[in-house]
């Protein structure tokens, strides 16, 4: 099966970090014998996956990073199990699409199904919220919260947990499949797997009841789309996160690609100011710093990188911004007393003002940051108002294609339309159901009371009703009509305090 | 040549050994991403075999069963009971009701009109059109004109016993052949056809009309009435309207008096449920011109 290269990078060329040949990059300092694996003279046409070894990264991004990482997690996976009451004979789930009863709930906001500009709005939303987002601090979404990001964050802790920081993985990599090396592996995957498999149980709960499910899931009670999905979410949570990592931001994800057009020279970007840092090279407790830069080539900040590049080399495609290189960079320039921000967030145009001597400037409102943001208020403004004078009441009608109209013995003529009447309140009510447009039509519906001018219908709380009507026109108004009358049906409350309108019409044939 | 298979210097892949022109093929192993989904198909393929039904077994008549003891007809079966039971007791219900009743409970209406028109469309539609729309010699059903009566008792004893039908009970009646057997000359029917046609308001030739009034009392008002508008009794339709069964023209009155008609409708009372025929009742009535 051809041979296998355990590590690639550097490691495995140059023999790794060994005791005996420490490399000092100042005072202090210790030179790390690594190589960007994905520095871009190193990319091929093909090329099988050169594992990287994270370390450990220590710092304020670090901990911002802990801290979202706390949070988000907690609120996939405990969302599911937020109760809240919608009285008798509705789910008391507080997030929930439920694809049977066809409804989604989210606290005190339920959609139908013909509701769904709602998730087009949702959609829009998210899109113009990232572009913004990217625009003003560039990839903060990879770096901070896409689930790809904080997922294999997860795993690459579990995973030093298991093995040990980078130096200690480097090192079991190298070692036959046996003994301790063994029980590690086994330990870690046996780990990981049942976070893959937490994950895609969560997310199962989503779609149903959470606790029923949860009761059911392991007594075989629950429905077989649970265990598929659950399966499905496993398999993928486990390879993506534990297996392919940063190759599915570099390879699969089609956002790094678009976000190059959303960034300019004023987007925050994780930035090696290479003014200062360079010309590198290691450094002598007691020489000057005059004449070089404040690189000491201890390559830390390659180290820690999840995506194996170099930041040095400048932007790349495959950095996420996720700022641990920052935090590497600053604990180094705190020991070498050199002043922080070497690695930091910065904007193109300032860098270059920085070379130049000049002061930095920070331009907020550019034209397309003020543009996704009135994008994003706009879409919220609209949303809200949607929601808010969001009716209760809905009516679809349906025309009666065979027959279109019927001709009756006394030359009057009828037409039959089949109404559904959307009742969204969480009561019952009475409404009346009546018709514009014909004067002297009478109304007529199977199996309810009418008196030719209205029909009275209950409605049941949070279901569609669909009623057959006629509407029968005499003879002498028929003579008057033109082949196709424009009506509305109406549908309102008996107090007429919320009304549905429905434009339809009615038909007489060749006259 | 050495025992060793030769190994090829640009790819460093075994070669097969073979020649041709010159032209060696390698031996490249098959992709291990594919080779583990080929043997993993063959792993699922064996589970499969042991859990479901496979090989048959045609001396015994039989098949290897396997232990789920799959099998769609026996699901077929269990859905079909299944199916009775959920509707059994609307089917009893509606049995058990009687007909101008059942529009007083909601639910029991709906069901019967879904079972109504499920079992119109499988059984009526074929002649009368989907919908009830009628077409050239069955009648329309959506209108008010009814033949033999529109109540639902009405509908339900047309359903049951069929029109001219095999049925002891069938709706009858028979329209004499007056032009075939000779009872009126050609003459004669040209007057009694335009007779008909001033019925319904449209122009004939005077003369011929009047000519043709004495001839209808004499052979047709038995049946159709003196007015000319139908009777019941007899399903003879009423000529004054303009709803015709056989169309209204000069030609098919014309060919309706010469050959008559008699339509037959079937008697349904030997392949329908009671409780189906129940259904298709209401369902008929609701299609806007019950009485």
């Amino acid at each position: 099966m051809g041979k296998t290269t355990i590590i690639g990078g550097s490691p495995g060329k140059s023999g790794g970090p060994r005791a005996s040949t420490i490399i000092h990059a100042a005072s202090g300092v210790q030179k790390i014998d690594v190589t960007a694996v994905n520095k871009p003279e190193h990319r091929e046409l093909y090329q099988k996956r050169v594992p990287i070894y994270p370390k450990l990264a220590h710092g304020l991004y670090r901990k911002i990073k802990w801290a979202l990482l706390f949070i988000l997690l907690g609120i996939y996976y405990l969302v599911p199990f937020i109760r809240w009451d919608r009285g008798p004979g509705a789910p008391d789930q507080a997030v929930l699409a439920d694809f049977a009863g066809r409804r989604f709930y989210f606290f005190s906001i339920e959609i139908w199904p013909q509701e769904v500009y709602y998730i087009t709005g949702l959609l829009m939303l998210a899109a113009f919220g990232l572009f913004l987002a990217t625009a003003l601090f560039g990839r903060v979404w990879c770096g901070y919260a896409c689930p790809q990001t904080i997922w294999t964050d997860l795993f690459i802790a579990v995973e030093r947990m298991v093995e040990g920081d980078r130096n200690a993985r480097i090192k079991l990599a190298r070692q036959p499949l046996r003994g301790k090396k063994l029980v590690k592996k086994i330990i870690k995957h046996t780990a990981w797997l049942l976070i893959s498999l937490l994950t895609g149980g969560i997310f199962v709960l989503y779609f149903h009841d959470a606790p029923t499910v949860v009761r059911g899931f392991f007594t075989g009670q629950a429905p077989m789309s649970a265990y598929l999905f659950t399966a499905i979410l496993t398999f993928t949570t486990y390879s993506l996160a534990g297996l392919m990592r940063e190759q599915v931001c570099t390879y699969m994800c089609p956002w790094p690609r678009i976000q190059g057009a959303l960034t300019d020279k004023d987007s925050f970007e994780v930035t090696y100011r290479e003014y200062r840092g360079e010309p590198r090279g290691p450094h002598k407790k007691n020489d000057s710093w005059d004449g070089r830069g404040d690189c000491i080539d201890c390559k830390l900040c390659v180290a820690v990188c999840p995506m194996g590049i170099d930041i040095r080399d400048g932007d790349q495609l495959e950095c996420i911004n996720c700022a641990l290189c920052i935090d590497a960079c600053d604990s180094v320039m705190e020991k070498i007393g050199r002043p922080k921000g070497l690695i930091a967030y910065d904007t193109g145009r300032n860098t270059k003002r920085a070379e130049e001597g000049k002061k930095p400037v920070y331009r907020i409102f550019r034209a397309r940051t003020v543009l996704y943001g009135a994008l994003v208020f706009g879409i919220s403004a609209l949303m809200l108002y949607g929601l808010f004078t969001r009716s209760t009441l809905d009516l679809n009608t349906l025309r009666d294609r065979s027959p279109t109209f019927v001709r009756l013995s006394d030359g009057s003529v009828r037409n039959g339309y089949t109404l559904k009447i959307i009742n969204k309140a969480t009561v019952a009510r009475d409404l009346d159901v009546s018709l514009d447009g014909i004067e002297g039509a009478r109304l007529k519906a199977i199996g309810l009371k009418s008196d030719g001018k209205t029909i009275t219908v209950s409605a049941k709380p949070d279901k569609v009703r669909a009623i057959k009507i006629y509407i029968t026109v005499p003879a002498e108004v028929v003579k008057t009509l033109t082949p196709s009358t424009p009506i509305s049906i109406v549908v309102q409350d008996h107090d007429g305090s919320e009304r549905a309108l429905n434009k339809t019409v009615f038909l007489i044939g060749k006259s | 040549m050495s025992d060793r298979p030769e190994v090829d210097d640009h790819s460093g892949t075994e070669t097969t050994g073979h020649e041709w022109d010159g032209i060696k093929e390698l031996n490249t192993p098959l992709p291990r991403w594919w080779l583990t989904i080929w043997f993993g198909c063959i792993a699922i393929a064996l589970v499969y075999m042991v859990l479901m039904p496979s090989w048959p077994l045609p001396w015994a008549n039989t098949y290897l069963k396997g232990l789920r003891h799959y099998s769609e007809r026996a699901n077929f079966e269990t859905d079909m009971v299944k199916l009775a039971k959920s509707r059994g007791p609307d089917e009893i219900k509606l049995a058990n009701t009687a007909l101008d009743q059942v529009e007083n409970n909601p639910e029991l209406l709906n069901f019967a009109l879904a079972a109504g028109k499920s079992a119109f469309g499988d059984n009526c539609a074929t002649c009368h059109g989907s919908g009830g729309v009628g077409i050239f010699g069955y009648p329309a059903l959506v209108d008010d004109v009814w033949l033999w009566g529109g109540t639902l008792d009405d509908i339900k004893y047309t359903i049951t016993n069929g029109v001219r039908s095999t049925s002891d009970d069938t709706r009858f009646s028979q329209m004499p052949a007056f032009g075939r057997d000779g009872l009126l000359s050609k003459d004669e029917i040209k007057d009694v056809v335009d007779f008909v046609i001033s019925l319904s308001g449209k122009e004939a030739d005077a003369a011929a009309v009047k000519r043709g009034q004495a001839i209808f009392v004499d052979n047709c008002t038995a049946c159709h009435g003196e007015d000319g508008k139908g009777m019941r009794d007899f399903g003879a339709p009423d000529l004054t309207d303009t709803d015709w069964l056989y169309a209204g023209d000069r030609a098919a009155i014309t060919e309706t008096v010469t050959n008559s008609r008699n339509g037959i409708m079937p008697t349904w009372k030997d392949r329908l449920e009671p409780w189906t025929i129940d259904a298709l009742a209401i369902y008929v009535h609701s299609l806007g011109g019950g009485e």
